[in-house]
């Protein structure tokens, strides 16, 4: 099928771009790579009036670091691609966790041309970025008409499909603080197809430097499930013990004896054991 | 909206500049096989699911069908029209043939796109790797073997030609 007609405009300047959303009063979409609106206006899911191509506002390409709060901290702009981190063209303040996630998104050719911002926005709940950025921690930047804000990656979806992002808004980029040489990660995506989204996702991410031991269950049919101090859960699963996550997989929705329980706890058990293996 | 937009476009295609006026809702496959005429690249899904449409954006395999040719502004496209003096592409053709590696062609634009990408960024890639590499890519005919066998077979040519060069 054939996207219905629509109009085309591509500013230089991310408030340029807030102005144009802010006009189409709700029928103006942000364009990234078009890697998720193309396949939805083809298919005439999503039909807005105007599209605002955001790949020509130099802000949002590229990538720098910029100690924020006393922190060391890299900014990845919105536009940076899938493809971009995989291969590692940027300054990766993650020890290679987040090369990692990008390789295991959809098949190059979706990832050349699909953008972090993009995927950020559009918020499915089972996508790679929005649950990777939710375990690193990370803040994504966003400018509207009232100006800038910040909003902690863990707290992004307000639902499958619903961002913390309002129709005149746009994401600028994601930020990350520097994780330490000690650092350790684990990422383990569940789908059958090579490619396609994730059935379930675990994670885990140690920096003993930052204290911090954080975990994940993730390709929720809501907001991802983030555990903020994971050491006993870790612990356990590498002893052994499956049966200690159950808890946390109640309270991330998925019912004792269901399927979905079933593939995030292995997909938990997976994650635990390759950060064992990391180590 | 009765009155369609329309949108100025300027880039290259096959190294030749192109100025045209598009709808913006023309994806890049539609502009190259309607108003250019380059019918080498099809169209399966329209999803960017198959890798039927895929074709070289500034040098990299992108979906055509889920790029709006309005957005190349300025970029430079390739499609499989425009390999006939490429080396790799001859010796993946050869490959392609030796190795019974199409049946009715229909996804084998795309596939050569994709499968010069492997060769050419990828050039340790062993067997898991390519089908990796290729599973964005669908074949209702071939099942795949003779296709991962031709892009091993060049990228052992090409391991073989470094050595002796080396
Ligand atoms: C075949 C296929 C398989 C895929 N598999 C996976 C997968 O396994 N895992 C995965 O995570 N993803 C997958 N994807 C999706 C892919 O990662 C997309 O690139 C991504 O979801 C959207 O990024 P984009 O830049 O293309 O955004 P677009 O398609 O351009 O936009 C998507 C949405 O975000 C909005 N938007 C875009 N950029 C911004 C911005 N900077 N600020 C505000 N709003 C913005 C748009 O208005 C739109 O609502 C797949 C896609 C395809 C076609
Ligand atoms: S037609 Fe573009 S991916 Fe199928
Ligand atoms: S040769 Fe027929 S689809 Fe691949």
């Amino acid at each position: 099928m054939k996207a219905a007609a629509f109009d085309y405009a591509r500013p230089a300047s991310g408030d340029e771009a807030v102005a144009l959303l802010a006009a189409g009063t709700g029928m103006a979409k942000a364009l990234g790579g078009g890697q998720s609106l193309g396949p939805m206006m083809n298919l005439r899911l999503a039909q807005p009036d105007s599209l605002v191509d955001l790949r020509a506002i130099a802000e949002l390409r590229g990538c720098r670091r910029d100690g924020t709060g006393g922190m060391e901290t890299v900014l990845i702009g919105a536009c940076t691609t899938h493809a971009d981190i995989e291969d590692g063209r940027f300054d990766d303040p993650s020890r290679g966790f987040l090369p990692r996630v990008a390789a295991g998104i959809a098949y190059r050719a979706v990832r050349n041309r699909g953008t972090v911002g993009g995927s950020l926005a559009h918020a499915d709940p089972a996508a790679d970025w929005v649950n990777a950025m939710a375990v690193a921690g990370a803040d994504i930047l966003v400018q509207g008409p009232a100006g800038r804000r910040t909003v902690a990656a863990a707290g992004w979806l307000q639902g499958a499909f619903t961002p913390a992002l309002a129709e005149d808004e746009i994401v600028l980029g994601v930020r990350l603080a520097q994780w330490s040489a000690a650092a350790r990660w684990s990422y383990y995506k569940f789908n059958r197809k090579t490619g396609e989204f994730a059935e379930a996702i675990a994670a885990f991410v140690v920096d003993p430097a930052r204290d911090l031991c954080r975990g994940l269950i993730g390709a929720l049919d809501g907001p991802p499930h983030v555990i903020a101090d994971a050491r006993g859960l870790l612990a356990a699963l590498q002893a052994g013990d499956p049966a200690a996550a159950d808890a946390e997989l109640v309270a991330a929705g998925l019912p004792p004896g269901s399927y979905e329980h079933h593939i995030h706890r292995a997909a938990l058990q997976r994650a635990a054991a390759q950060l064992k293996g990391n180590a | 909206m009765n009155d369609k937009p329309t949108s100025p476009l300027a880039l290259t295609v096959n190294g030749r500049k192109v100025s045209a006026v598009v709808e913006p809702r023309t994806h890049l496959a539609d502009f190259l096989r309607e108003q250019q005429l380059l019918t080498g690249t099809n169209i399966g899904c329209e999803q960017g699911v198959c890798g039927a449409c895929t074709v070289l954006v500034d040098g990299v395999p992108t979906r055509s069908c889920i790029t709006w040719a309005v957005s190349c502004q300025g970029a430079e496209v390739r499609t499989i029209e425009s390999f006939d003096e490429d080396e790799t592409m001859a010796e993946l053709r050869a490959a392609f043939t030796a190795e019974h590696a199409l049946q009715c062609g229909y996804c084998t634009p795309g596939m050569l796109a994709t499968a010069r990408d492997i060769v050419t960024r990828l050039p340790q890639a062993d067997e898991a790797r390519i089908r990796l590499e290729l599973s964005g890519n669908l074949c209702r005919c071939t099942g795949y073997v003779g296709l991962v066998r031709a892009i091993g077979r060049v990228l052992e040519a090409r391991r073989q030609r470094n050595l002796a060069e080396a």
